[in-house]
């Protein structure tokens, strides 16, 4: 009988990765700590037409752009004259299961299907588990997902809850645990039980698979708004968003978009922290995802993270919970549209950008989400609340997460406060110089990785290098 | 009395406290690591609170503590909170003000 104590399993995971996947990482390493992203990209994940197509056959892509007039009106109470540009959303919600994460799971489970697998596994709280559990439905796959959902006194996070119904309701089979990143042992547990495909959020696949979002942003505002939107706000978690949104763009031909990032501050709250659990009221979309998933890609579920934000964000900025509340609020009572969290984290720090662009330009938040019992705004304030979470009206700025919620008294206090994009590429150098036994004796390869790593050049490298090693 | 075949939860402890992995913070390594999952009872009877063996959705076969039979959803949208009706009204005014402007 195979040996399932903790280390034991956990001194298997590169075979079970290796059986679960199928793609052998060696083939892109490259010099010391160096990969070829590109040639990894490019060799395993689907053409462009290719996905556009498995996409149409179950029911993913080609969702609206909607331009929130309301919204932009509101927006331009607040700032200077000829300021206030219009804001528009792209209507991910309107995907199978209610996500942008259909995108990525349609291909996964496409690709598990072709290569005979019998089902697929997946490790998530969130979006994700659903849009596995609709595309395993649609090609008769089994689906088993992983979650993270109650703290020790088995009381559950209420989106987390929500979204096991949903994945259960898609035909899946949930296996809901505590909190701890142990979680990832029993994940690895499972595949080697089953022997099913790992549908990591982090493959070739499930990165490319957004691309197709990127690319629509093209054609539609080409063909139906005559222009390109002059910024595209993206909410930054495992980076996996941010990452095939910017590559489907570039690919479509719009070099010009700024891309910024936009993630709620959850800041001093420990994510795998027992007590924390409960005390914060987004499971995702918020820095503990972020700010890791930037300086260190590689720290997921796969050997190497398909999703390198870092690469490809021009701006990093933060928003709070109490405006991501006051701002989903807003979008159902101006807009007629109510949505969940994910999006609307882009969304508050979309309206505090719109203010300082011309009223000429266009700034996209190019996902929605679904939401209902457990994700809206109301239960989680309740929850919040019997939490001991402080909530009043203020100013956002004075918002302590796992304290208090902070919804602006005024929706002029609403703000996008800005991260120094520094923070997170020193900190991918200095990841770097741990991993490397070379220490910043890096050869040319590894420099030219390091400078794409941080979409800066083999200078800004050196200067960082520099910096933390103390110019030895 | 729960019969063979009856749609159930179970919960099994993966780690205990003292097994749990070195990066866990102090406050969650005081837990065991619990899981929770649901299928059909492989027992011809059994009492909550037993030992029992389940078939899931996808045909594996678990076991743990038997800990509800017929097992439902209890999230809701939640109690009423007074301050999301106070958006609405702050949203009404603002919008006021925004129709003059344009006027």
């Amino acid at each position: 009988m195979t040996d399932k104590a903790y280390e034991t399993v956990m001194a298997r995971k590169n075979q079970i990765m290796s059986d679960s996947l199928q793609i052998n990482y060696a083939d892109f390493e490259g010099e010391g700590i160096s990969f070829d992203y590109e040639h990894m990209m490019n060799s395993v994940a689907y053409s462009m037409d290719e996905m556009i197509s498995i996409q149409r056959e179950l029911g993913v892509g080609n969702t609206p752009i909607v331009e929130l007039k309301n919204m932009t009106q509101l927006a331009r109470k607040y700032d200077p004259a000829g300021k206030g540009a219009r804001i528009f959303i792209k209507d991910e919600a309107a995907n199978a299961s209610g996500s942008f994460k259909d995108r990525r799971a349609s291909i996964s489970c496409y690709h598990a299907k072709k290569l005979g697998y019998k089902g697929v596994v997946t490790a998530t709280s969130g979006n994700y588990g659903a849009a596995v559990a609709a595309h395993a439905a649609k090609l008769g796959l089994k689906c088993i997902v992983v979650q993270e959902c109650f703290d020790s006194k088995e009381v559950g996070q209420p989106e987390i809850v929500e979204k096991a119904r949903k994945c259960e309701a898609l035909g899946a089979e949930v296996v809901q645990l505590t909190v701890g990143p142990e979680l990832f042992y029993q994940f690895l547990k499972i595949l080697e039980e089953t022997g099913y495909f790992n549908a990591s959020l982090y493959t070739p696949f499930g990165i490319a698979g957004v691309e197709t979002l990127g690319y629509e942003i093209k054609q539609q505002f080409d063909r139906q708004v005559g222009q390109q939107p002059d910024v595209v706000v993206v909410t930054n978690a495992g980076g996996g968003n941010l990452t095939g949104t910017v590559r489907g763009l570039r690919k479509a031909g719009n070099t010009s978009s700024q891309i910024v990032a936009a993630s709620v501050d959850l800041s001093g709250l420990h994510m795998a922290s027992d007590e924390d659990f409960n005390r914060k009221s987004f499971t995702t979309g918020h820095t503990g995802f972020g700010i890791p998933f930037s300086t260190n890609p590689d720290r997921s579920d796969v050997p190497r993270s398909a999703a390198r934000p870092l690469r490809y964000m021009d701006r990093y900025v933060l928003v709070k919970q109490g405006e991501v509340f006051f701002i989903t609020e807003t979008l159902a009572w101006i807009e007629g549209l109510e949505k969940g969290p994910a999006g609307n984290t882009s969304l508050a720090a979309a309206f505090a950008l719109a203010q300082d662009m011309d009223e000429d330009q266009i700034i996209l938040v190019q996902e929605t989400e679904y939401t209902g019992a457990g994700k809206s705004v109301q239960p989680q304030l309740s929850f919040a609340r019997d939490n001991g979470i402080d909530i009043y009206f203020g100013d956002p700025d004075e918002e302590v997460p796992g304290e208090s919620i902070v919804l602006p008294k005024d929706p002029g206090l609403i703000k996008a406060r800005d991260l120094d994009l520094n923070q997170p590429k020193r900190s991918r150098i200095r990841t770097a110089l741990a991993q490397s036994p070379s220490s910043a004796n890096f050869s040319p390869a590894e420099w030219q990785f390091l400078a794409e790593e941080i979409n800066g050049s083999i200078e800004d490298v050196e200067a960082f290098v520099q910096e933390l090693t103390g110019g030895a | 009395m729960v019969k063979k075949g009856e749609w159930v939860q179970i919960s099994a402890v993966v780690l205990t406290a003292e097994q749990r992995a070195a990066q866990v913070p102090e406050d969650t390594k005081a837990t065991p690591l619990i899981m929770w999952v649901k299928g059909y009872l492989l027992e011809e009877e059994a009492e909550v609170g037993q030992e029992v063996m389940i078939e899931t959705v996808t045909k594996r076969r678990v076991g743990g503590t038997l800990v509800q039979v017929n097992p439902v959803y209890t999230h809701s949208f939640g109690r009423y909170i007074p301050e999301i009706t106070q958006i609405h009204q702050l949203l009404a005014d603002a919008l006021e003000g925004g129709a003059e402007n344009d006027g």
